[in-house]
């Protein structure tokens, strides 16, 4: 009990800077999933529409999943220098297979009935995508969103050995300062943000559903 | 009009789907296309719109090549009907009608009134229907909005694929009744594939019925059902479809051939005397080249007797052309109180419909329809 309200104390204390970390993680990963939408979207709807070039896109996004996290920090490091933006590069690196990989399949599962339909009536392979296509698809492209983000908060927590900030930064120096509180401290905030973000974006998901069923 | 001259269709795996297809499908009226699966009749839809390009041969729309055409242009001048619907799930009503209008850029209080006007014409209100979602609708209700989204910019040519087979019974019969409704306000030249002979008897101006690439009969339902060309249209269309149909041996069975007429040059006099001697109560007319005139009867001449006969002669009495099919005399006979005069192509005599011969004939059909004889 007295742990709980140890922890309590401390957090209402450093409130500000937890605060100032949770608005830090949180950017690098709006950031690193923003690019990754950026990118991983024009990919998904490329691998969908060229079926040869798909398996390289999609092997491509699949390797850089499997680099352990630390590892790819690591490697990005060296190029990159420490920092806020190597994060968020590493972010958007693993944020990229569920938004490619769930843009493609998205755009695959359209009913092809309803491409003939499309076609039938005479739109060109750009109209067919941005009226049918893409809209269509994007149901499944909110849950890879939904699957990044979590993913993103997560990794970013490893943050401060490359230099970033971060909650990661009051859990790593709890390690290190063997602090419990320090390192919940920074862990509950963690994890309520990516409750948060699967929550909300669950609802997102449900709703874009609805229509297109 | 679109015309398919000599059109071939392999595929690359060397299949020949379609061999020698000569065929026209005429303006504004409903040409079906049906026959056992494989035999080429989606194939042969799908030319028209270049989903699928032939191999070798032409086809003309209104005299003109389809591959001078943009596809995308053919496609939206084409309706285009689908059997699994193919409505935009994540479009309301109304963007699902408006999509051809919108792809062709038309202005927005046009498009609003073309798709209120169309919903009207499958009796689904607009007020209700038009922010409602395709999931919201029953599957006859879907169709009829595929239907109109075909129609949604004026296209001349409509094509329909198998539109109505994925429908309950019910609602297929209803959209048969409407299409068939429709096709008399909107007149369009129609494509329509099935497999059903069924529905193709009900809707069809022109039945075209293919098997293995191969246009095997083509002809109005009557036409195939009365006069089926092999026994594999017969096999296709079914005993009782036939049996159903036992109609009206042809008009030139059904007239007195040797039945008397008379020159214009002559008296009406002699005119009275061959119809007494002939006991009939008219006669036809006709001039020294066997052309008929008219008919004269035999009160009429007896009341004038002085007169000349071409002025006597009545040209006003109902006639039958030679190529006139005998059920359609059936519907137009009823009241006619005069002989019946049956000319050739040229105008010329050939005999008399003989009503004694008629009213057998329908005894007899009648007779095995309901089973007494």
């Amino acid at each position: 009990m007295s742990f709980i309200t140890e922890l309590g104390q401390y957090m209402a204390e450093n409130s500000s800077d937890l605060l100032a970390l949770t608005i830090e993680h949180l950017l690098m990963v709006v950031y690193g999933i923003g690019l990754a939408l950026l990118v991983g979207v024009p990919l998904g709807i490329i691998a969908a529409k060229y079926e040869k070039v798909a398996p390289f896109i999609l092997s491509l996004t699949n390797i850089l999943q499997l680099v352990p996290s630390l590892a790819m920090l690591a490697i990005l490091m060296i190029y990159f220098g420490l920092g806020f933006e190597t994060m968020v590069i590493g972010l958007f690196f693993y944020s990229l297979l569920p938004i490619v990989r769930n843009t493609y399949v998205g755009i695959r599962e359209v009913d092809n009935s309803i491409i003939e339909a499309g076609v039938g009536v005479g739109m060109t392979s750009l109209q067919l995508l941005r009226k049918v296509q893409f809209p269509l698809s994007i149901p499944f492209l909110m849950a890879g969103l939904r699957v990044a983000s979590v993913i993103a908060v997560a990794v970013a927590c490893i943050g401060p050995y490359i230099g970033a900030g971060g909650l990661g930064k009051e859990i790593i120096s709890g390690i290190s300062l063997q602090s419990e509180v320090k390192i919940y401290a920074g862990a509950i905030p963690a994890a309520l943000l990516a409750i948060t973000a699967d929550l909300i974006l669950g609802r997102v998901e449900k709703k874009t559903k609805q229509r297109t069923v | 009009m679109i015309e398919l001259k000599k059109i071939n269709k392999v595929y690359d795996d060397g299949f020949q789907a379609l061999k020698d297809i000569d065929l026209t499908f005429e303006e504004g009226k409903i040409n079906v296309l049906i026959g056992p699966s494989g035999c080429g009749k989606t194939t042969t839809m799908k030319l028209l719109n270049r989903l699928t390009e032939h191999t070798d041969g032409q086809i003309l729309i209104d005299g003109k090549d389809i591959k001078e055409i943009n596809p995308i242009e053919l496609r939206r001048r084409m309706g285009y009907v689908i059997q699994s619907i193919g409505l935009f799930p994540h479009m309301t009503i109304y963007d699902n009608v408006a999509t051809v209008p919108k792809l062709l850029k038309w202005e927005k209080q046009k498009i609003k009134q073309r798709v209120e006007e169309l919903l009207n014409m499958v009796s689904l209100p607009p007020e209700t229907y038009m922010k409602r979602y395709p999931s919201e609708l029953s599957g006859g209700q879907q169709q009829r909005i595929g239907v109109i989204r075909a129609l949604a910019a004026e296209p001349s040519t409509i094509l329909m694929d198998e539109p109505f087979s994925a429908l309950d019974p019910i609602s297929r019969e209803q959209l048969q009744d409407e299409l068939v409704r429709l096709q008399k306000e909107i007149k369009k030249t129609i494509v329509f594939v099935t497999h059903d002979m069924d529905e193709a008897i009900k809707i069809a101006d022109q039945i075209i019925l293919m098997k293995d690439g191969h246009v095997v009969q083509k002809g109005s339902p009557q036409e195939l059902l009365s006069n089926p060309a092999n026994d594999f249209v017969k096999e296709f269309i079914g005993e009782e479809r036939l049996g159903n149909n036992q109609s009206l041996p042809p008009l030139n069975k059904l007239i007195v051939k040797d039945y008397p007429s008379i020159p214009s040059t002559l008296s009406v006099e002699e005119a009275v005397n061959k119809m007494v001697s002939n006991h009939v109560a008219g006669l036809p007319v006709v001039d020294a080249e066997g052309a008929y005139l008219g008919v004269i009867s035999l009160y009429k001449a007896l009341d004038h007797k002085k007169a000349s006969l071409v002025d006597l002669v009545d040209n006003t009495v109902m006639t039958v052309q030679e190529t006139t099919d005998s059920n359609e005399l059936l519907s137009k006979i009823s009241g006619e109180k005069s002989i019946i005069p049956l000319l050739s192509e040229e105008n010329k005599l050939i005999g008399v419909v003989d009503n004694k011969k008629l009213l057998e004939a329908l005894h007899q059909i009648y007779k095995s329809k309901s089973g007494v004889a």
